[in-house]
């Protein structure tokens, strides 16, 4: 056990404690300047960040009454009153999720197999790898803004928005599955002399089938939650009577809106759990 | 596979004839329910708005180029807040979230009632969106970065407690054994058995969040939760859409620098 000279002090130390009967684990870092540098600056960031945020406690301590009010009315939800409101408003977010998941996923399909540097040509990857970045880099709801803009408000942005994101979601994910399938089959149909499509057909699409459908699932769950935030900028869906109920400070109504959410969102997860047992 | 025959002629095909027609019907029915789908969208969609949509685009494009660079030093600010909202808010929602994942994971939990709690919480947690949250803190706390922070924090905890008490649960139970047969209290237990083998995807789990927060906390402004959000949407509300093509600009910058970091701390750790 010869060490080289940093180390050997430490182990110096632990060997002189562990005589004594004290065992004391590796550090995590092994050299103990920049341990402390490390311990310092993360000091030095607690300090800077708790002088840039103002928090304005006389403020909390009058809404911790409005606090106190949410946390109990999620033992008292109000599904009634506003029924109306909040049936149309989770319709409306059924149909956005299932329509746009839909659109998405099967635009994502060619996207991704573009996407795949095994069976594309390197242009089309190139083209293809840009599209799935424009998508995945900005968060729905900035989309949500922009197409919020474009085609007016109503359920329509919503859908192209949820959609455009899948788009990055599905085919990145779905390409990366693509580049990671046996080569054997791939050679065997090309042997046959199938053209392109067979190939794809016949030797890709079974290997990444159960993952696709997997894939699609949780997407579809992702795109509900999703579809309860883009109506806050207009987008259509359940998020636009979220907000209204919650700036009214109707916290009954928000709290029956919050658990049906929260309800969908288990039973879909329950649900596409089961599937994709099903499915392998 | 069955072997159908046509005439004399023997054709393989991949179902019997009535798995197929069921196959066949399930796709209609998909097909059916989409169509319904689309038909409630399109009745609720305004499609007038529909036959300028090229033009409105063209101009939305035109007047975000070029963007309003003289505001840049004015977002300085802002950008710094948003950090300290994700990264401080990511830290509240760990702190939760590690004992809540033990509580939950099928081979740590001390009773299976609070197992079923920390699952419901964690559950909870997941299912609402930070925007959500935020709204509703802005609502209690008031406006500001305190209350991005906790909004962050709160959706943080259901990420965390999930992949965390999944990485408990596939831990090797051997050396939990041999431990235990060594004497060991149900601390050390989890000290010295538990934490060694859960500690690389804690780290990981913990910095991939960071990621997911920085972008979130980007968009919590939107609400009024404080950050670069803020002056985005005080922008997009004066129809200044240069400033908001800054903004972007800015947020993208961010989001790489975020995933660069976010990279390499990973493959340092694993």
């Amino acid at each position: 056990m010869s060490r080289t000279l940093p180390d050997s002090g430490v182990d110096a130390q632990r060997l002189a404690l562990l005589k004594d009967g004290v065992w004391k684990p590796l550090p995590l870092i092994r050299d103990a300047r920049w341990r402390w540098a490390l311990n310092a600056s993360v000091l030095l960031y607690i300090v800077l960040a708790w002088l840039s945020v103002d928090v304005n406690w006389a403020r909390v301590a009058q809404g911790m009454d409005r606090g106190l009010a949410f946390m109990a009315s999620f033992l008292q939800p109000d599904f009634v009153s506003r029924s109306g409101e909040i049936f149309a408003g989770l319709k409306e977010s059924l149909t956005m999720t299932l329509a746009a998941t839909v659109i998405g996923v099967l635009l994502a399909i060619p996207v991704g197999l573009g996407a795949a540097r095994n069976i594309s040509p390197l242009p089309v990857y190139f083209v293809c790898r840009t599209i799935i970045a424009l998508s995945r880099t900005f968060q729905e709801i900035i989309i949500a803004i922009l197409f919020v803009a474009m085609f007016g408000f109503g359920p329509l942005a919503g859908v192209v928005t949820l959609a455009f994101a899948t788009i990055g979601f599905m085919a990145k994910l779905l390409a990366e599955d693509i580049e990671d399938t046996q080569r054997e089959p791939l050679e065997a149909i090309r042997a046959t002399g199938a053209s392109w499509l067979q190939w794809v057909n016949f030797a890709v699409q079974p290997q990444v089938m159960p993952r696709l459908i997997g894939l699609s699932l949780y997407r579809l769950d992702i795109n509900f939650r999703e579809s309860a935030v883009i109506g806050i900028v207009g987008a259509g869906g359940i998020g636009a009577t979220l907000n209204t109920s919650i700036n009214r400070y109707d916290y009954d109504t928000s709290a029956a809106i919050l658990l049906l959410i929260i309800v969908i969102v288990m039973t879909s997860e329950y649900l596409s759990g089961y599937v994709r047992k099903w499915t392998q | 596979m069955p072997l159908i025959k046509h005439g004399d002629q023997p054709v393989w095909k991949k179902r019997q004839p009535l798995q197929q027609y069921a196959h066949w019907a399930g796709w209609m029915l998909g097909g059916m329910l989409f169509v319904w789908c689309w038909a409630l969208i399109s009745e609720n969609t305004i499609w007038e708005f529909l036959y300028d949509a090229d033009e409105q685009a063209a101009s939305l494009i035109g007047r975000m180029i070029p963007p309003d660079w003289s505001i840049t030093g004015s977002l300085m600010l802002p950008l710094w807040d948003t950090i300290n909202i994700a990264t401080v808010g990511t830290v509240m929602g760990i702190i939760i979230a590690f004992p809540l994942a033990f509580l939950a994971a099928r081979n740590t939990t001390p009773h299976p009632a609070l197992r079923a709690v920390a699952l419901a919480i964690i559950v909870s947690s997941r299912s609402i969106n930070a925007l959500i949250w935020a709204m509703l803190l802005v609502t209690i706390v008031g406006p500001g970065s305190f209350a991005g922070m906790l909004a962050i924090a709160l959706r943080s905890i259901g990420f965390v407690g999930k992949l965390l008490y999944e990485a408990i649960e596939e831990i090797h139970p051997t050396p939990v054994e041999a431990l235990s047969a060594t004497g060991a209290g149900r601390g050390q237990v989890l000290a010295w058995a538990v934490w060694p083998q859960i500690m690389p995807a804690f780290a990981g789990i913990c910095v991939y969040r960071w990621d997911i927060n920085i972008r979130e906390a980007t968009t919590l402004g939107l609400v009024g939760a404080g950050g670069i959000g803020l002056q985005m949407n005080a922008s997009i509300n004066n129809l200044a859409w240069g400033e908001v093509a800054t903004v972007f600009v800015l947020i993208f910058a961010t989001v790489v620098v975020s995933e660069w970091v976010s990279a390499k701390v990973r493959r340092a750790m694993l």
